[in-house]
């Protein structure tokens, strides 16, 4: 198992995950980046400081589960895996290549993917069961459901919301990755989500708010103990396209085809973000 | 002998439940179980569907089997995304105890029937679709679904319906031959339709017309094999079922057989509309045409004889 002793530092490994999500976008099908990019330090922060896996055997039985519930962040979660050492960073070339298993919605096949998505709405009714699942082996594991702000628009998260408090399962812990926008604009105009936090505490859940670029403010919110019988939820606020310049915070990051020049300039603009 | 389906898969779940550790029982407020019976690994997680095939997604892959149970309507169609992506596609061992199938859910209405859930089931890669004909067959194929490593639709009724007289065994995946006759093969899916098979046969042997009766209780996979070799020799198939014509258990046959050999396939099945009047189960189902008389008609037809 991965220990939080002697792990990195999530910021490098979110810095890492980024490049090679800008690479993966200037390849020939494009990508999801936008929603990738907003992703890297929460799921950075996950497998260098927080979960409980062990990459050399995925299907270890007492790991903690990652259930990454907003599909189209899957070029993050590549990523990620990729740099807790799942598998090589070399295999993340096969993206969207014919006959290759990384599309760009997560699939099992991918060593360290536990369930599929990329249908909103899913991940945390499969966390309930886990959830469920760990309990009745009194098992000390957590499972983890990183979604979408967009995703909250689908019923599906609210009624297993609903279910994983009545269920008292303290066990579970919900990521939102709140970046503001979804594919035609800001979820505010769209269908609004605010309050969210209120909507969370309205349906039993603990909350806890962290700027979703702070690996140190995630770490504290992902490791601190749970509220006994309640689910935890991170509203992790973000920003769609983090890191470069010319899509943040704008919808049309939501999936990018980077041509030669904007991937020279996607990759120098982290350059030079990271060096600040 | 009568028995309700539902309640014989209960008292097989509530025979289980204490001596295997890996079944959970996962109740959608059906109002099956009395949750006193289960000091453990049973959970009513409310009314939420798409939750309740979610979170049995989620348990099975924690090492679990679960029991899953709500009415057949709300599980093919509610909460089919669910079935789909998060049991079907993960080939997960949930078994969905599906009650109220077909019209057994009589006058409740047509929220409340089930004549899309063949269709929908039966397209799923992974699923095992089991249609039971009675109460007893009912625990024998819940039993051996258990040992299945794959997801389960098990197709099961509201109200009792009369066990079918002289069966032999019942083995999942093979279709139980009721008859063995020369002139015509009726395959019938689920309680009614197989009573409407065995009720035709009579009548078209006092006719002097020989017929094979099968009891197709495994939708998929199908039994091609054995309703094919019946289906040689006379190269006439007469399907029954209580469920929509498109797309259900009749054509599920008509497309294997096509595949196969220039067999002649005619469908009785519940016609291509809503059910919207009150009734029990059997009366909807003959109301819609799935009656013996039908069965016996389609096989003279084939045969070309004219209808007495």
């Amino acid at each position: 198992m991965t220990t939080t002793i002697d792990a990195p530092p999530a910021a490098g490994t979110a810095a890492r995950i980024r490049e090679h999500v800008v690479n993966l976008c200037a390849g020939p099908e494009g990508g999801h980046l936008g929603g990738s990019m907003s992703l890297a330090e929460i799921l950075a922060t996950l497998y260098t400081r927080v979960l409980r896996v062990d990459p050399l055997d995925p299907a270890r039985p007492d790991r903690d589960v990652l259930l990454l519930s907003k599909g189209h962040g899957g070029l993050a979660l590549y990523a990620a895996l990729a740099e807790a050492g799942f598998f090589p960073p070399e295999r993340l070339g096969e993206y969207a290549r014919p006959g290759s298993e990384f599309m760009a919605h997560p699939h099992p096949e991918i060593p360290g993917v536990e369930m599929p998505s990329g249908s909103l709405g899913h991940g945390l009714a499969l966390a309930v069961g886990f959830g469920l699942g760990f309990r009745l082996d009194q098992a000390d594991r957590r499972c983890f459901v990183v979604m979408g702000d967009g995703e909250l628009q689908e019923g599906s998260v609210w009624e297993a919301a609903s279910v994983a408090a009545a269920q008292r399962l303290d066990n579970l812990v919900a990521v939102v990755d709140r970046n503001r926008l979804q594919i035609t604009g800001a979820t505010e105009t769209i269908d609004a989500l605010e309050p969210l936090a209120d909507r969370w505490s309205a349906f039993g859940w603990s909350v806890r708010q962290v700027d979703g670029h702070s690996c140190e403010e995630l770490e504290a919110a992902l490791t601190e103990p749970p509220a006994p019988g309640r689910p935890t939820v991170v509203i992790a606020h973000t920003v769609k396209g983090k890191g470069i310049p010319f899509v943040e915070d704008q919808p049309r990051s939501h999936y990018a085809k980077l041509g030669e020049r904007q991937h020279a300039r996607a990759l120098a603009a982290l350059r030079r973000g990271a060096a600040s | 002998m009568t028995a309700s389906s539902r309640e014989v898969y209960r008292d097989a779940v509530l025979d289980l439940l204490p001596r295997d550790e890996r079944l959970v029982c996962l109740d959608s407020d059906t109002g099956l179980f009395d949750s006193a019976q289960f000091p453990e690994r049973y959970v009513n997680l409310g009314i939420a569907e798409h939750t309740l095939m979610g979170a049995a997604a989620g348990l099975a892959k924690s090492g679990r089997m679960p029991l899953v149970n709500t009415m057949a309507a709300f599980a093919s169609s509610r909460a089919n995304e669910a079935v789909k992506i998060d049991i079907a596609l993960n080939n997960l061992p949930v078994r969905i105890a599906a009650t109220h199938s077909g019209v057994s859910a009589g006058h409740l209405g047509p929220t409340h029937h089930a004549l899309e859930d063949l269709a929908v089931m039966r397209t799923l890669p992974n699923m095992t679709v089991v249609v039971p004909a009675d109460g007893p067959q009912t625990g024998t194929l819940f039993r051996q679904a258990l040992r299945l490593t794959g997801p389960v639709y098990l197709r099961l009724g509201r109200n009792a319906t009369p066990e079918l007289p002289d069966a032999p065994p019942v083995t999942l995946g093979l279709a139980q031959v009721l008859r063995d006759g020369a002139d015509v093969t009726i395959a019938a899916c689920g309680p009614y339709p197989v009573l409407a098979a065995l009720d035709a046969a009579d009548t078209l042997a006092a006719e002097g017309v020989s017929a094979s009766v099968l009891n197709v209780h495994t939708v998929k996979p199908l039994d091609v094999a054995t309703i094919a070799a019946h289906a040689g020799r006379s190269g006439i198939v007469v399907t029954v079922e209580e469920h929509w014509r498109n797309a259900g258990f009749g054509a599920a046959v008509a497309e294997s057989l096509a595949e196969i050999a220039p067999n002649l396939v005619l469908r009785v099945a519940m016609p291509d509309a809503f059910v919207p009047v009150s009734g029990g189960q059997r009366y909807l189902a003959e109301r819609g045409g799935v009656t013996s008389a039908a069965v016996a008609a389609k096989a003279r037809s084939a045969l070309g004889r004219d209808p007495r």
